[in-house]
């Protein structure tokens, strides 16, 4: 038997970064080509409806960035946060705190010029992600409490909380008893592209991923912020002052997310609902990681698994039942996950020693 | 040198199992390639779960099954699990797109999205379960279950030994809370003294909560568990307990041989056939549709041989009547929780009155809040 050993590359190859993914998505399709064979389907048909029904025609690709936008919003909202190694998994909550206010705001003002409605209820989505953010931030920086356990159960808080909403005071008296908010009115609609649904939202997911990359690669608080990811020691040692940054960095990155929240109400529903993100907020972290963090990448990959998930849905079309659709993901994400592990380590292939 | 070896090893894998996927599988590129010339109806189903629930998705894909039993020459699109925010939209959209001339979606939440979407593609028909809205070229379309709600409650009023009946309802939006309410008052035609206990779970679908309720109520001394649920757990729960239950979409006696007494379930079948059929005929017309056990797209299970005959037979008088419109269901006197009478002597609810109902009779035991 041969045995293995993992080495940690020296240095970060570029020619390994790019390739690496690369290739996962090739063995995933190789892989995701024998499961759809064995489960009985044409798997070149089925490939070929994934492309057309994602990336093939004028409709599939604005569809696809229909369903990147709040992924690239929730990835860059999580980003921040994991450069400073705080581990936010509450994009998902903030998401719906941010729907929630926008909502609330948009109905509450009723009708007005757009000029002044989007933003408005963009700054009210921003704040009441905000505060999501900022309350497992708080209790980080003073009582060292585990952000990663705060953030996860503040989005059940949040989700059922808009569950109340729209089943019981902000019910639509119009819906007659049905569990719907009502629908915004037209000046908080986010403009749209042509007959397509893209809406604005992708130039605010543009102009956050800008203002991302030049506050941490340029700015003296970004240099603290990456400080405190590297060690948190060095960074008080260095007279940067941590509770301050902890709790900034949350009150953004929730910021970002109640934003996407925001978006999501104005831009595609309309209307405050249940089950207003299908995990936007989870996926959004593995968008982030596969990014490695970078907020380009984040936009790239926010696209790729925007049309891998709309991909999924297109070929239910040629009969691939949702089962075997989610396999078929699994594949992609474990093969891309499992790739990162060769992007940081060697294998090296030892003889077996005698004895 | 060794890594050489290892990377050409897994080249060689990677080849190999392309070659031999693909040789496996040149037979079959032709005989699947969409039949796009062919003169078959296209039919789209958009599903908010998947068929497996057992449930509500399930009961509307055995209506699809019984469909293309019954008219050959159509061929179903059918999307699963389609969550009902942004997805919605996009996958009535796809299935217009691709050619379908008929399109179904299940789910409430539905209802904005697939008006969108009707409102740009005129020559396709728009059918929304238990919906709302209509257009020229969209219909909703739902069944009175409550009928079969009051003769499961017969059932279970029947049978019940601590007067006490467990009922794991989803929401208190007015579907629930008529069929709560419907159940209750068969209950209560048969043995006065029984009461309804309600524990509402927040969720359709959640096989875990479903138990887990159902387990509760048994445990409060409930003897039956009736239920409005997308999956059998609570029938499973009572069937562990030793205990009675009714099911609800679909006959659900397979998952509680022992326990279970009958089910409330839908027949979408005969519909979905009528519907496709008035399309192809050129008599397809926009509607609101709400039929009643008498068009059997509602229907009460077989009853269980431990239900006694005299009960039975009751319950049959019922169903007779039911049938023939002689009587519906919420017919006066009917009083609510708090004592108010709801409903006076002789009077009938209308429909109106129905779909938007939000109080409980009385013997219903539990908060509508």
């Amino acid at each position: 038997m041969p045995k293995f050993r993992l080495i940690r590359r020296e240095e970060n190859s570029t020619l390994v970064g790019l390739m690496t993914p690369i290739l996962s998505i090739i063995m995933a399709f190789v892989l995701g080509w024998l499961v759809l064979d064995l489960a009985g389907f044409n798997p070149a048909l089925v490939y070929r409806k994934m492309f057309s029904g994602s990336l093939g025609t004028y409709y599939a690709v604005s569809e696809t960035i229909v369903k990147a936008i709040p992924l690239m919003l929730a990835g860059l909202a999580v980003s921040l946060a994991f450069k400073m190694k705080l581990w936010n998994i509450g994009a998902e909550g903030q998401i719906y705190m941010g729907a929630f206010a926008a909502s609330g705001v948009a109905v509450a003002v009723g009708d007005g010029s757009p000029f002044l409605l989007i933003p408005l209820t963009m700054l009210a989505g921003f704040i009441a992600g905000a505060a999501w953010g900022f309350i497992p931030g708080m209790l980080r920086a003073y009582g060292q409490v585990n952000e990663t356990i705060i953030t996860l159960m503040l989005n059940y808080v949040a989700i059922y909380w808009v569950d109340y909403l729209v089943f019981g005071p902000w019910k639509d008296p119009k819906s007659m008893g049905f569990p719907l908010a009502p629908i915004l009115p037209s000046g908080a609609q986010l403009p749209v592209l042509g007959d397509s649904r893209v809406h604005l939202g992708l130039i605010f997911a543009l102009i956050i991923a800008v203002i991302i990359y030049i506050l941490i690669q340029h700015t003296r608080w970004g240099y603290e912020v990456r400080v405190l990811g590297e060690s948190q020691a060095a960074a008080r040692y260095a007279g940067i002052n941590v509770a301050k940054n902890i709790m900034l960095v949350m009150l953004i990155s929730g910021g970002i997310a109640g934003i996407a929240g925001m978006i999501e109400v104005s831009g595609i529903t309309h209307r405050l609902q249940q089950d207003l993100s299908p995990g936007y907020g989870y996926t959004a972290i593995i968008v982030a990681w596969l990014a490695r963090l970078n907020p380009f990448a984040i936009i790239l990959v926010a696209f790729l698994f925007g049309a891998l998930i709309v991909g999924g849905y297109a070929i239910q079309i040629v009969g691939v039942s949702f089962a075997i659709t989610q396999v078929f993901q699994g594949i992609v994400l474990f093969f891309l996950l499992a790739g990162e592990l060769f992007i940081k380590y060697r294998i090296i292939l030892i003889k077996e020693e005698a004895g | 040198m060794k890594l050489k070896k290892f990377t050409v090893l897994i080249l060689v894998a990677m080849l190999l199992s392309v070659f031999v996927v693909g040789c496996g599988n040149d037979a079959k590129t032709d005989s699947e390639q969409p039949a796009e010339q062919s003169e078959t109806l296209k039919v789209g189903w958009v599903y908010i779960g998947v068929p497996g629930d057992a449930g509500w998705t399930y009961s509307h894909d055995e209506g699809r099954k019984y469909m293309e039993s019954q008219i050959p020459g159509v061929e179903p699109i059918v999307l699963e699990n389609v969550p009902e925010g942004a997805d919605a939209e996009r996958s009535f959209e796809q299935l217009a797109q691709e050619g379908c001339q008929i399109i179904f979606g299940t789910s409430f939440g539905y209802g904005d999205a697939m008006a969108a979407v009707a409102a740009k593609y005129p020559d396709v028909k728009f059918m929304h379960a238990s919906g709302l809205q209509t257009a020229e070229n969209m219909s909703n379309y739902f069944g009175r279950i409550y009928q079969a709600r009051y003769l499961s409650g017969m059932v279970a009023g029947a049978m019940t030994e601590t007067n006490k009946i467990g009922y794991v309802g989803a929401y208190t939006i007015p579907e629930v809370v008529r069929g709560i309410n419907a159940f209750t008052l068969g209950v209560q035609a048969v043995n006065p003294d029984a009461v309804v206990k309600v524990v509402k779970t927040n969720t359709w679908y959640d096989p875990t909560v479903e138990k887990q309720s159902a387990e509760a109520l048994l445990a409060d001394g409930c003897d039956v568990i009736a239920q409005h649920q997308d999956t059998p757990q609570p029938q499973i729960a009572a069937e562990e307990a030793g205990k009675y239950c009714v099911g609800y979409h679909s006959d659900m006696n397979q998952w509680a041989p022992e326990s279970n007494l009958t089910s409330a379930i839908w027949n979408w079948g005969p519909y979905y056939t009528s519907t496709i059929q008035a399309l192809m005929d050129g008599t397809w017309k926009s509607e609101s549709y709400w039929g009643g056990i008498d068009q059997g797209i509602v229907d009460l299970a077989p009853i269980s041989d431990k239900v006694p005959e005299d009960i039975v037979k009751q319950v049959e008088a019922k169903k007779e009547s039911l049938m023939k419109g002689e009587w519906d269901v919420f017919t006066g006197p009917i009083t609510a929780q708090d004592g108010t009478e709801k409903v006076a002597e002789g009077q009938v609810l209308t429909d109106a009155e129905m779909l938007s109902m939000d109080w409980f009779v009385q013997g219903v035991e539990g908060s509508i809040e």
